[in-house]
């Protein structure tokens, strides 16, 4: 990751990303025709994939600072749960509808601070750190749910959240305005580039001056706290909380944010593949399911385009490097 | 009632640690005092909202299986009967144990070993292998996997413990004196069927099917018997997902069908426990074209039923209370009685229960069996 040029490398890569979309665009409409191309399925494609959507901004932040947080299901699952018990109802039926996201928010922005506790000031390896708060969270989730479902009975909860301002489901602005403030964040504010630094050489950030430790605790308290807003938005959509939301959703963020051309390994970090990366998968799922294809082989599908996805990076990041030179 | 702990919790694997970022801070930049300060304000907040009690404000009544009483229910000799069943990880699997439960206190001259609810195979086994070592007098058993528990079950049976199998079959014949089974593929048939009948005369009618996890047989069997009780009255699936039984999976599937099919005339929902998903589906894309049946037979499902303003109309019963059938069975079988209702002497061998619809006309008599999902 040495002397990569400013503009054309990252526009060259998303191009890949583009391409991959349109891709899946074009079979779409050629398969489905009008059934895909409505204004319906788009917004469906684009409510779909919300949730994965809001948690791969998060963990767009992690994985560029070098870590990982596999606990991100698992937290919206536990925020869901406790968002949605019936005291935690009753509280919003007598203060306000807010009640229920604010403690989505909080649960989920205390279990990302405790991850980064663990992984900061604990030196735990992070991918251990956020294995256990994945085991703890949906263990703690299924004991106060009691592997019930629970439903959510305040109106005025979905009044606000299922709202459709502009004819764009209110669940969608919340994913622009997170992906927004997510890019803001990461390409204009020294926060960002803190994140990319700590990434690309621990070392040389902490002589730099940088409080890595701090600078960790906030990341994953940023994780975790997309994870609240995720929960929030599942609890709009399904109308209940279950400790089973959000199970295995950290393969599909992880996925996401890594086809998307955030580096794994850290050092390199891109909201807007990611929000590419997120829309591949949506689209992807809703073109098998215009077409009455079997789940299964969306799933080769899925692997298929992963793979073609990083090799294609790998392809566009080795021709900028002749170009470059 | 006493109950043998064996808790024991899916292990994780671990895998080998990713890069570690070396993190040491001296150099003092732009620091900012807040982390301590919101941190502890967070949890101070958290402690504030997050009450995780579920306690209703009013208490709510407690379903009670339905009342039938017969001579065999007069107490007997006393018997001490082994239960295990997987963990109850979803509502109707919850339902399962509670109802045994319930089923064994009915009677003085039961005595009802409940084993913690298990996933893992090995655990269910040496749950029987305690069984067998206490000298029970009869075990009922919901296997997580009836082929891995048929050894264990085979053994009790060689020391004279008839077993009685609950829901997913042993793989040997020999290995339970009887067994109740619910109907998947007539769950099917009963949901083709009741869709056939409202379809009436209409070849171009669209149906669609959510159905649960693929892989599993009990999925298979529900789509086959759907797909032969519609081709019987010239329907067929038009559209088909698959969730996996849970609220999230149900509510991502059907917003996928509902914008593939502009139009539909019925819907057939595998599971009541992922149907809460469906619903909310089916609201946020604002739709009320068709009617949906439901399936598993979920407390929920069936006060949408009796609402009359749902789209679901029916729902297909998968009972959650075989396990309690199962416990009055071994309660015969221990004290030698027979089934009362039958003219032939001796508890038969297979019991499977039948797979009625719950409509709007009966749903008064099914509420007390219905599960909370």
């Amino acid at each position: 990751m040495s002397g990569q040029s400013a503009l054309r490398g990252p526009a060259l890569r998303m191009g890949g990303l583009v391409l991959a979309l349109v891709l899946l665009v074009v079979v779409g409409v050629a398969t489905g025709g009008e059934r895909f191309w409505s204004t319906g399925n788009l917004i469906t494609v684009l409510s779909l994939a919300a949730v994965t959507g809001v948690v791969s901004i998060g963990m767009t932040f992690v994985i560029t600072s070098g870590g990982i947080d596999l606990s991100v299901g698992a937290v919206v699952g536990l925020a869901s749960v406790w968002a949605s018990t019936r005291s935690t109802q009753y509280m919003a039926e007598d203060y306000g509808w807010w009640v229920i996201p604010v403690t989505a928010l909080i649960v989920g922005l205390v279990a990302g601070l405790i991850n980064g506790l663990l992984v900061a000031y604990g030196k735990m390896p992070a991918f251990m750190a956020t294995l256990a708060m994945l085991a703890a969270a949906r263990g703690l989730a299924e004991i106060i749910a009691g592997r019930r479902t629970q439903i959510v009975f305040v109106e005025p909860f979905f009044d606000v959240l299922q709202a459709r301002p502009l004819g764009v489901p209110m669940i969608v602005w919340i994913v622009v305005v997170v992906a927004a403030a997510g890019w803001f964040l990461l390409n204009r504010t020294t926060f960002g580039r803190r994140t990319v630094a700590v990434g690309g050489n621990a070392e040389a950030s902490r002589l730099a001056g940088i409080k890595i430790k701090r600078h960790t605790l906030y990341l994953y308290g940023l994780t975790g706290l997309t994870a609240g807003i995720g929960a929030v938005i599942l609890l709009a959509r399904t109308t209940a909380g279950s400790s089973t939301h959000g199970t295995l959703l950290e393969l599909d963020v992880i996925a996401a944010v890594v086809v998307g051309g955030t580096l794994l390994a850290g050092g390199r970090g891109t909201i807007t593949g990611t929000v590419l990366g997120v829309l591949i998968f949506s689209t992807l799922t809703n073109v098998f399911v215009l077409n009455n294809l079997d789940s299964s082989v969306q799933a080769i599908a899925k692997g298929a385009i992963i793979v073609g996805a990083v090799l294609l990076q790998q392809w566009f990041a080795s021709r900028e490097r002749t170009t470059s030179t | 009632m006493s109950s043998t702990d064996d808790v024991n919790q899916p292990t994780q694997k671990n895998h080998p640690g990713s890069r570690e970022i070396t993190m040491t801070s001296s150099t003092v930049f732009r620091t900012r005092r807040v982390s301590g300060a919101f941190i502890a304000a967070a949890c101070a907040a958290l402690v504030v909202a997050g009450c995780t009690s579920n306690e209703p404000r009013e208490t709510e009544e407690t379903a009670t299986g339905p009342v039938t009483t017969t001579e065999n229910d007069e107490p007997g000799d006393e018997v001490v009967i082994g239960f295990s069943a997987p963990a109850a990880d979803h509502g109707w699997m919850g339902a399962i144990t509670s109802a045994a439960r319930a089923e064994a206190e009915k009677y003085e001259d039961v005595t009802l070993q409940v084993a913690e609810g298990t996933n893992d195979v090995n655990v269910q086994i040496s749950q029987i292998e305690g069984f067998i070592d206490q000298g029970v007098d009869a075990i009922v058993l919901l296997p997580f996997d009836g082929a891995a528990l048929t050894d264990v079950a085979l053994e009790a049976m060689e020391a004279g413990i008839p077993v009685i199998n609950v829901d997913r079959e042993f793989s040997s014949p020999f290995a339970a004196r009887s067994t109740v089974l619910g109907d998947n593929y007539g769950m099917g048939v009963s949901a083709g069927t009741y869709i056939c009948e409202q379809l009436g005369d209409n070849p171009d009618a669209v149906v669609a099917e959510i159905a649960g996890i693929d892989s599993l047989p009990l999925t298979q069997d529900r789509s086959e018997g759907f797909k032969d009780a519609l081709d019987d009255c010239g329907l067929d699936v038009d559209a088909r997902v698959a969730a996996e039984f849970t609220v999230e999976s149900g509510e991502e599937q059907t917003a996928n069908l509902l914008s593939a099919e502009p139009q539909i005339d019925a819907i057939w929902n595998h599971d009541d426990d992922q149907g809460v998903g469906v619903l909310a589906a089916i609201e946020n894309a604002g739709r009320d074209e068709f009617f949906m049946v439901g399936g598993a037979g979920s407390i929920n499902m069936m006060e949408e039923i009796q609402s009359g303003d749902s789209v679901v109309q029916a729902t297909v019963i998968y009972p959650s209370t075989q396990a309690a059938d199962g416990v009055k069975l071994a309660r015969l079988i221990a004290q030698n009685k027979t089934v009362s209702d039958l003219a032939s002497i001796g508890v038969p061998r297979t019991v499977q229960l039948y797979a009625p619809v719950v409509t709007a006309d009966n749903v008064e008599e099914f509420l007390p069996i219905g599960f909370e999902s």
